[in-house]
């Protein structure tokens, strides 16, 4: 009866973990502070880089893993009005697209973010005071998200509007393409 | 369940209007035009052009004839047609202007960045006297909506007068280049931008801008020519005090009589944010003093956002072109739910109408209806659909009102399909031209439908106000463009040329009795404008939307001209490198275009040819 009782116990304890373990899709980080709070420090736009060049790493961005912030940075690209430039789905019209493989200013996350808060001259705005770092991380995953760059289950699935492409959740992942293969480097699509 | 109903009402709706095509809208509330009174109308004789070897602005006069008299190249005699000359601009976006040619040299304005050649056509090859560059603000190409296009230059007492992307208005030495003025006429963190050609008329420049997608509020300025000093400034929303309604403005309709109705026929202070912009064609009447501007659509394009009718857009104006005053309005599209923008040109005509000669503008208006309206009043004549229409059922001739079809109207949230014309219209800014030798309006079109659905739009200055998600998709026939002739008097389509993609591009009609247009697809035809016969055409390197225009070159022979280079709303798809799986892109022209990358690629380059 008492070895009933622990054995009981012990087995609802475990499902409750196991539930607990399933629930965990994503760690919710609400308030991320950005790796470098200073807007400006540590981006490199260039893939040139005259002399010996410095292997670039790529910023681990804080919301890749997040389908809380890669939503919410949804209803931002769509409430900014940045799907009236680069197209509701990221197919671009004003903009440059941002569904395909192409990155002007650079597809890392530090990239994005200060291609955001900078803006770029031909057109793109500068965002900066209009928006919390929080608010343009959650673009950057946005942003990342339209070319399928992330995990499939955080990825935004079908939306709610009359259906422009293929939904974000079934895009193939278009991986940018980069510069800093060592030469010899094959790559096949 | 909802959308097979809709799609039942809709296939329904179809049917029906197709079955009726016959007893066309506005048959019976019309008296017919006298077709035998006196001949043919003519082109309103105080705004035609005087010297007509020349091509001095783009409507080729004020009556936005189109029309040269020149008369050398024939129907029978286009086969010999062979290139006399070309020019590449080095810009590779959307080529919608035409040259001038003033004085033996040509002038040829790029979009942005704008940039002004001079070509010296007494010399072989015709080579550059110089080139100006305005440098404008490259970030004004954010706030272009469909593409970075310009529409052309003017010449006027020495001078090169055009408008920039970034909302500047130049005034070049035509001798020598050399900047004579450069007036900031606009805002681009407002989201303005300046795309049309400008006009010129006693001693005033007029310019308008461009942004209706960004919820600009439209004005037309007028600028002194001599020194570019603003002289007035009229706004198309807002109260009577700014749009220059005053004592003089006499509107036909009952709907347009009333104070600030400008401001009353908008929730709250959403006038300010309206729209009704001037990126399209003015005209002007010497004899009647009156100056004709539309003016463009209503923001955002979710209608719900602003109930009302929304005036004074997607109407056109008269005014006094010395101080602005507004002498009538008339709403082409009241309300307009559909991005049917009321700034397409207007043509100047004399004409017998109910058996008296009547003081007329014919207007091919983007909701597809061929408008005829007394140009001293504002009162419709006729209004005859020249393409399919579904969204409308005509036009009340009693009130002036377009008849919505209310099965079409976009809703919040829910998909509203196969709306006919689409929002760039039966035909969007590209100029007509008309032949008195014809008596036909020689319309270069789309035939295009589309689906939309209205979601929230947002207000941020400088960025896009639209709210509404569309896919544009071919028209009845599967041909998205057409070039027709348009018989004025008898009110039909004489002939027709359908093409595969929208015709973007101007046209210009002779007295040799030819008519000339370009494709997307990069052909430049020249057609039979009393059989609509092509007796020529010419593969051009990019698609063509520019405009031609013909002149008398230094050695006596006719010459024409046209741009190519691909671009403009319809091919923002080539120029913008718009990516095509995504159906909604370039506010939904691309739904519609994704064949065009592998038809044509890139381009800004000048023909000319002669025989």
């Amino acid at each position: 009866m008492r070895f009933g009782r622990i054995s009981s116990l012990l087995l609802v304890t475990a499902l409750l973990s196991i539930a607990a373990a399933g629930c965990e899709r994503e760690e919710r980080r609400f308030r991320e502070v950005p790796p470098a709070a200073d807007q400006s420090t540590n981006v490199v736009q260039s893939d040139l880089q005259p002399g010996p060049s410095i292997v670039a790493t790529a910023t681990q961005h804080p919301y890749d893993d997040n389908a809380y912030a890669i939503a919410s940075g949804k209803r931002l690209y769509v409430q900014m009005n940045c799907a009236g430039c680069h197209g509701l789905a990221g197919g671009g019209s004003i903009g440059p697209p941002l569904l395909d493989d192409k990155w002007i200013y650079g597809s890392d996350p530090s990239n994005i973010f200060s291609t955001i808060v900078e803006g770029r001259p031909n057109g793109m705005p500068s965002w900066k005071g209009k928006l919390s770092n929080d608010q343009v991380w959650q673009l950057v995953a946005y942003v990342r998200d339209l070319s399928g760059l992330h995990r499939k289950d955080v990825r935004n699935s079908r939306g709610d509007n009359m259906a422009a492409v293929q939904d974000e959740q079934n895009r193939n992942r278009q991986t940018p393409r980069s510069s800093f293969e060592p030469p010899g480097s094959v790559t096949t699509p | 369940m909802a959308r097979g109903v809709a799609l039942v009402a809709a296939l329904a709706t179809l049917g029906c209007l197709k079955e009726s095509s016959d007893d066309r809208p506005t048959r019976e509330a019309v008296s017919a035009a006298s077709a035998s009174a006196s001949g043919l109308p003519v082109i309103a004789p105080a705004a035609t052009s005087a010297d007509d070897g020349q091509w001095t602005m783009p409507q080729k006069d004020y009556a936005n004839s189109r029309y040269s008299s020149l008369a050398e190249i024939t129907p029978e005699n286009a086969k010999n047609l062979k290139l006399a000359f070309t020019f590449s601009t080095g810009i590779l976006r959307g080529h919608e202007a035409g040259p001038l040619v003033v004085n033996n040299t040509m002038y040829v304005v790029t979009p942005f960045p704008n940039y002004l050649y001079a070509l010296d056509l007494t010399k072989e090859g015709a080579p550059m006297k110089w080139r100006y560059d305005p440098k404008p603000a490259a970030s004004a190409q954010g706030v272009a909506c469909c593409d970075v296009v310009n529409r052309g230059a003017v010449y006027y007492d020495g001078k090169i007068i055009y408008n920039t992307l970034d909302a500047h208005t130049v005034a070049v030495d035509a001798k020598d280049g050399h900047e004579v003025w450069n007036t900031k006429v606009g805002d681009i963190n407002l989201g303005e931008s300046v795309t049309m050609a400008p006009l010129v008329a006693k001693g005033k420049v007029f310019v308008g801008n461009s942004g209706g997608e960004f919820g600009v509020r439209g004005w037309i300025v007028a600028l002194d020519a001599g020194s570019g000093k603003i002289a007035w400034r009229a706004y198309n929303t807002g109260p009577d005090s700014e749009v220059k309604i005053g004592p003089q403005f006499k509107p036909f309709y009952d709907q347009d009589k009333g104070k600030d109705l400008g401001v009353k026929t908008w929730p709250g202070d959403a006038w300010r944010t309206g729209g009704a912009n001037v990126w399209g064609w003015l005209a002007y009447d010497p004899e009647l003093d009156l100056l004709y501007h539309g003016t463009g659509n209503p923001g955002p394009w979710n209608p719900e956002q602003r109930p009302g009718d929304n005036k004074w857009s997607s109407g056109i104006f008269a005014r006094r072109p010395d101080d602005g005053s507004a002498v009538w309005y008339y709403q082409w599209s009241y309300h307009d739910t559909f991005d049917y923008d009321g700034i397409n040109e207007q043509v100047l005509l004399d004409m017998q109408f109910g058996g008296r000669p009547r003081k007329v503008l014919v207007r091919a208006e983007r909701n597809g209806y061929v408008y005829v309206l007394d140009r001293q009043t504002g009162e419709v004549l006729s209004a005859t659909p020249f393409g399919f229409v579904n969204s409308s059922k005509g036009v009340d001739l009693k009130t002036g009102r377009l008849i919505y079809a209310t099965d079409k109207q976009p809703k919040l949230g829910e998909v509203t399909r196969n709306i006919c014309p689409s929002s760039p219209g039966m035909k969007d800014w590209q100029p007509t031209a008309y032949s008195p030798r014809t008596g036909y309006l020689y319309i270069p079109h789309q035939n295009l439908c589309m689906d939309h659905e209205a979601v929230e739009a947002n207000y941020i200055a400088g960025t896009p106000y639209v709210g509404m998600i569309a896919k544009f998709t071919s028209g009845p026939g599967g041909n998205r463009g057409v070039f027709q002739a348009w018989d004025i008097v008898n009110r039909k389509e004489v002939w027709s040329i359908p093409e595969k993609f929208p015709v973007w591009s101007g046209t210009l009609v002779t007295a040799g009795d030819v008519a000339f247009y370009g494709t997307m697809d990069g052909w430049f035809k020249v057609v039979n404008a009393k059989t609509g016969d092509v007796v020529w055409k010419f593969k051009t390197g990019s698609g063509i939307i520019g405009q031609p225009i013909t002149y008398k070159g230094p050695d006596g022979h006719q010459y024409v001209a046209i741009m190519d280079g691909v671009g403009g709303w319809s091919g923002a798809i080539v120029a913008g490198g718009i990516d095509p799986r995504d159906s909604t892109a370039a506010l939904g022209f691309v739904n519609a275009m994704k064949d065009l990358p592998a038809a044509t690629t890139k381009g800004g380059m000048l023909y000319v040819f002669s025989l």
